[in-house]
């Protein structure tokens, strides 16, 4: 495999992938392929921006945005008509909609752990993939933030969500977390627009100054807000980007943590329990990293960045979708030993109701998903074989969205009173909005991939090679060394 | 690095800066501004003073004359709404005093036709908000709460922003707004200089004031 990528001509880099994984002992593995200088690897990266991009891409974006207009319609029909559109119902007041906005903000979580918590432990391979992955969080918020603005019922009354001054006196409940979620939710998607921001300036500018047209020139000339890539402006942008990752760090476990207070803090079996946050924590980070490798693996693809986004890094993702998947096992398991420690009857009741009432399907899907399929990637061969890597990061997703669906409609489906059990059976809207939602995303992504710097070039160079003038005793040196790798300047 | 153009901001972008600074500190009195207005006596429509049809002076009738609240709108102890008194209850006195004042033609002419005079309603409320005036004027809020001292308007207008934070002012904090029955259509009496803070907290215990804030209290 090496001597013929090494043999190909030019235009076949970056699109046969080189196993990278193994790491003899007092090596290091490079995690940029075949680069032979920054200037290959700001080629590789700008090119998916500056040319056509594969006819892939046209046909993905016209399904996405096709999706996108039936959400549009689908939401739409919504609001004139009311909720009453979806298959809701008396005792299930939340379903599609709630189990949407908790999946999309879950899927969030490895964006901002990789860019934040990655960054602040030195994990270098985290180059490769943060740019995209920040991008991800930032689209799957956005598509979090629809539904609870849609599922209100009378959407023009949406800002109602907010603490408003107004003239009826009127506030939302303090002491609800439906409100801390309003909260944790916009701090979240703030933080994570800047700092993907602030991160790709650099980049940007770079991509302002190959740009050959004048539109282009302007464009990411005003995005790029001035940068020269001076000294001083090298400085700033890592302080900026360090005292960023410090503020997104409690982010990661503050934000999901909320909204499973959503769950946790009612009075309802099977929601209230003390092992919500740090359950959908782990997930929330296990269904993100499942979503880096579905989006990483077709994008490395199509637009040959196989050099850059390579199999290490794939391997260390389905490494974390190991770990995590394990947690969430663990916590499924935990759920049921409490229901039966506790000696609580609803709370049994409601754990054996979910694996065996009429919703047994979408739980048992849901542990083969997120139980089973994670397991596999304790074989290496598994963890670099890209087909099944990508095959079993959409078994992920799929598990992760029936886990939401599970928490929240069986437990809602059948409470404390049998009288009012009813079951919730999803409509055609309830689909539309689902899937229109991963129009919106998919609109979006591909965008981003056409048209910003897919990877941040700049931090990839800094942990090539070259970028390290003593590369035999590199673990000999302090990072904050001025001569050594932590230099802003050696980037460009 | 060769004669490549690149876009930087020209040199001109930098008289923006201040322009940009005074925008961001000039933001939180903008904010201060916009809430400011929204809650403002003249986006609530406080004053609205409208025409009506016959220049009935309340400042006369109830001011000089000492005419009762109840004497005219003669439902408000027993009905939620405070009925505008129909043409019979001016010609009462009016068959015998003024009886060819030109102001009064209007009256005179309604009461031989047997028509209404459209009275044009001041104090409205949305429908969706139910008010009982029984409630309030049978347990110590009097008129003047609301409607202010009507004995001293030659023209009735709005004296109260009739908004809901203003309702709940007085509903988290019903004290310092009863009275005795006995004076609940006396516009002049202020209980917060006739009673002590004990006295008014009394009351409250008296006509057992337990004020709802709950949505169905008030949208039903």
């Amino acid at each position: 495999m090496k001597i013929m990528s090494n043999s190909s001509s030019n235009s076949m880099r970056g699109f046969i992938d080189t196993d990278n994984t193994e790491q003899p002992v007092g090596t290091r593995v490079p995690l940029v392929l075949h680069m032979k200088s920054f200037g290959e690897v700001t080629h590789q990266v700008c090119r998916v921006a500056e040319t056509k991009p594969p006819l892939a891409w046209y046909v993905a974006f016209a399904v996405s945005l096709s999706m996108l207009a039936f959400l549009g319609f689908c939401v739409t029909y919504l609001i004139f008509t009311g909720v009453g559109v979806w298959g809701l119902n008396n005792p299930v007041m939340w379903a599609y909609d709630i189990t949407n906005f908790v999946f999309w903000v879950g899927i969030g979580h490895a964006g901002t752990l990789i860019s934040a918590i990655l960054f602040l432990f030195r994990q270098k391979w985290r180059t490769g993939i943060n740019r995209f992955a920040e991008a991800m969080t930032i689209f799957a918020v956005i598509c979090a933030g629809l539904f609870p603005g849609i599922h209100i019922g009378r959407v023009w009354l949406a800002y109602w969500l907010f603490p408003i001054p107004n003239s009826m006196d009127m506030w939302p409940q303090f002491r609800s977390p439906l409100l801390w979620d309003v909260f944790a939710v916009g701090t979240y998607f703030t933080v994570s627009l800047v700092f993907w921001y602030i991160g790709m300036i650099p980049d940007l500018a770079t991509l302002r100054d190959r740009a050959t047209g004048k539109f282009q020139q302007f464009a990411y000339g005003l995005a790029s807000i001035g940068w020269r890539g001076s000294m001083r402006h090298w400085h700033r942008y890592e302080v900026a980007y360090l005292l960023l990752a410090a503020l997104a760090t409690p982010l990661v476990l503050s934000v999901h943590s909320v909204v499973s207070f959503d769950f946790a803090v009612s009075q309802l079996p099977g929601w209230h329990s003390t092992i919500f946050p740090p359950y959908f924590v782990a997930g929330a980070i296990f269904s993100g990293f499942a979503m880096v490798v579905s989006l990483a693996v077709p994008a490395r693809q199509l637009f040959g960045l196989k050099d850059l986004i390579t199999l290490r890094h794939l391997d260390n993702m389905n490494k974390i979708i190991l770990v995590t998947g394990c947690m969430v096992g663990y916590a499924y398991s935990m759920e049921f030993f409490i229901a039966w420690y506790s000696g609580a009857l609803y709370e049994k009741f409601a754990f054996i109701n979910r694996a065996f009432g009429q919703y047994w399907w979408a739980y048992w899907i849901m542990v083969s998903c997120n139980v089973i399929t994670p397991q596999l990637f304790w074989f290496k061969a598994i963890r670099i074989s890209v087909p099944l890597m990508f095959v079993l990061s959409i078994f992920v997703n799929v598990g992760m969205w029936f886990e939401r669906f599970v928490i929240i409609v069986t437990s809602l489906a059948n409470d404390f009173l049998p009288s009012s059990w009813d079951q919730f059976v999803p409509t055609w809207v309830d689909i539309g909005t689902m899937v229109g939602a991963f129009g919106l995303f998919g609109t979006c992504f591909l965008l981003f991939c056409r048209y910003l710097p897919m990877i941040a070039i700049a931090e990839v160079k800094a942990v090539m090679p070259q970028a390290n003038p003593h590369p035999h005793h590199d673990h000999a040196h302090d990072p904050h060394d001025p001569q050594g790798a932590g230099a802003a300047g050696v980037k460009r | 690095m060769p004669a490549k153009s690149r876009f930087l901001f020209p040199r001109w972008s930098n008289a923006l800066l201040p322009f940009l600074i005074v925008a961001g500190a000039t933001m939180p009195i903008y904010a201060a501004f916009i809430v400011a207005y929204g809650l403002s006596p003249k986006t609530l429509d406080l004053g609205y003073q409208p025409v009506q049809p016959v220049p009935y002076s309340h400042a006369l009738h109830v001011g000089k004359l000492g005419l009762d609240c109840r004497y005219c709108h003669n439902t408000v102890e027993r009905a939620s709404f405070a009925a505008v008194p129909p043409t019979q209850t001016c010609m009462n006195c009016h068959t015998q005093i003024q009886r060819d004042s030109p102001k009064l033609e209007k009256v005179r002419s309604s009461y031989e036709s047997g028509k209404s005079i459209e009275w044009v309603k001041v104090h409205k409320l949305p429908d969706y908000a139910y008010f009982d005036h029984s409630a309030h004027v049978n347990r110590g809020v009097g008129c003047v709460e609301c409607h202010g001292r009507v004995d001293q308007m030659e023209v009735v207008y709005r004296f109260s922003p009739l908004a809901m934070g203003w309702c709940l002012e007085c509903h988290r904090d019903p004290d310092s707004h009863l009275r005795p029955v006995s004076q609940i259509t006396n516009l002049a009496w202020d209980q917060k200089v006739e009673m002590t803070p004990e006295e008014r907290a009394a009351l409250k215990s008296l006509y057992h004031i337990s004020p709802s804030e709950n949505c169905s209290t008030c949208h039903r």
